[in-house]
């Protein structure tokens, strides 16, 4: 409403109404784009984020569990973290090619170290109580493994995975806009270079946000289940 | 004038010989407890006394082979500890509680190599037994401080054990639930026959629950002086011998009875 309207009042053509851009949609819905873009995004996300997720978790559990270790790898994570999933782009154009793979790639590297410290850190805070309750029935590090530190861990790891799910949700609409031709990201980026289709590219916009928005609720859902939901005190349900 | 115990005959269940503990610090190293030596016998309470800090818990836990000491040996049945057993159960505060199982969960926890129907007896028995019928499957965000320290309490009992360690297990609850828990671990005690070693930093609670009251000095803690409890349970908390006994380790520990 405040959208239209503003733009009504300011008659500058730099944005497209909020009506131009529901035509849009309808538009790529129509000619059968609109599936086709969003399930080619959803996939390059889910093969790179369970392919972090594979790889980033159990890492960084054995990180915290062998502690010497992780102590050699920290500066290491530390350096590259704050490297942009997006300066590995022309790297990975040139291991990958132009395609699937390169996106899948800048997704994975996007999200594979939050999910590691995310992992990392939830080990380190498993209280010592915890580890001697278990210790203490007799089990074996296996079990221990089980039936303490991954029950233990999980509602800090939640929060690791619904925050690198947005990550990589960003990440694919930059990886898109240079390494593949489908998807929301690509989108956005042909919309603008054949033809100044700025409402495709807002379209593009409230879809992402969409989905994020979605992705992201899909998550928190999980942490409403009855064996994580003593890790989030404080919340509104324990509040209650 | 309070009796000083004279070690029981035959052999002890719990013996511990000659044991220090030093911590290694940044810069200093702390020793916290100095040549400890103490029998416990089969089926015994003993409580352990002291100020909050002087190293009783650190003692709880090299006995119960969380922590090796620096010096000396913990020895069970003539065995030397090395490290947790499930025949020896340590009871947490309320923190041991698993947070992620419900209350049977919890209970059932050690009960893995039981067949499944003989596992849900026990933990029906147990839940009966702490009085949590009806919460089984709550979680321990939904129960009280005294309802959660009552299910680890239960876990502990359910595997059977030998002996019962309790590092002040009711150091976080409100006076009328401690009264109600010291009674019914002490029903328990009596029903199940066990050893056990309760640490607690309360006077009171030390007299009413254990035959035998081992007082600790501050850090590092050695023992001062062992008081034997001859009093029958119940005990009555205003009988002139129950005064007399709090009285004198009032007075042991260097405390006015005043306020």
């Amino acid at each position: 409403m405040l959208w239209d309207l503003a733009i009504r009042v300011s008659h500058v053509p730099l944005l497209p109404g909020p009506v131009a851009v529901a035509r849009a949609i309808a538009e790529l819905a129509q000619k059968g784009f609109l599936l086709k873009h969003i399930v080619a995004s959803l996939f390059r996300v889910t093969w790179g984020y369970l392919l972090a997720v594979a790889v980033g978790i159990p890492l960084g559990i054995l990180l915290a569990w062998y502690r010497r270790g992780g102590l050699a790898f920290a500066p290491l994570v530390e350096i590259v973290r704050p490297i942009s999933a997006l300066a590995w782009i022309p790297l990975a154009i040139l291991w990958f090619g132009v395609g699937d793979l390169s996106a899948v790639f800048i997704i994975f590297i996007a999200s594979v170290l939050p999910l590691t410290v995310a992992a990392m850190s939830a080990v380190a805070n498993v209280s010592t109580t915890h580890w001697n309750a278990g210790r203490n029935f007799g089990l074996a590090p296996r079990e221990i493994a089980r039936r303490v530190l991954l029950p233990a861990i999980l509602p800090r790891l939640l929060v690791g995975l619904r925050l690198a799910l947005g990550i990589a949700w960003l990440v694919v609409v930059a990886a898109e806009m240079i390494a593949v031709n489908s998807g929301l990201g690509f989108l956005i980026i042909d919309a603008r270079n054949a033809g100044n289709r700025y409402d495709l590219v807002v379209a593009g916009m409230v879809l992402i946000g969409t989905i994020g928005v979605g992705l992201d609720a899909a998550m928190r859902r999980i942490e409403l289940l009855p064996g994580v939901r003593w890790g989030y005190a404080g919340s509104a349900e324990e509040a209650a | 004038m309070i009796p000083s115990a004279q070690p029981l005959p035959g052999r002890a269940k719990l013996a511990i010989r000659d044991l220090s503990m030093t911590f290694r610090g940044e810069r200093d190293d702390v020793r916290v407890l100095e040549d400890i030596d103490l029998n416990v016998h089969e089926g015994e309470f003993v409580c352990v006394l002291g100020p909050s800090g002087c190293g009783k818990s650190t003692l709880l836990n090299i006995v119960a082979g969380f922590l090796p000491p620096t010096s000396g040996s913990v020895r069970i049945d003539g065995e030397e500890v090395h490290g947790p057993d499930s025949r020896r159960i340590f009871v947490f505060q309320e923190r041991g509680v698993f947070p992620w199982l419900t209350v049977e969960g919890n209970i059932g926890f050690g009960l893995g190599r039981l067949s499944r129907q003989d596992r849900d007896f026990r933990i029906a028995h147990y839940v009966q037994l702490v009085g949590l019928k009806g919460f089984e499957t709550a979680y321990p965000h939904e129960l009280s401080g005294g309802m959660k320290q009552r299910v680890e309490v239960a876990r502990a009992l359910a595997v059977d054990p030998d002996m019962l360690y309790l590092d002040e297990p009711f150091g976080a609850l409100d006076s009328i639930t401690r009264l109600v828990m010291r009674g019914e671990l002490l029903r328990i005690w009596q029903a199940e026959k066990k050893t056990i070693l309760f640490v607690t930093h309360d006077i009171e609670e030390s007299v009413q629950l254990a035959d035998r009251v081992v007082i600790l000095s501050a850090r590092p803690a050695r023992i001062r002086r062992i008081v034997e409890i001859d009093l029958p349970h119940p005990r009555d908390l205003s009988s002139r011998r129950y005064l007399e006994l709090r009285d004198g380790i009032f007075e042991e520990i260097g405390l006015a009875h005043r306020i």
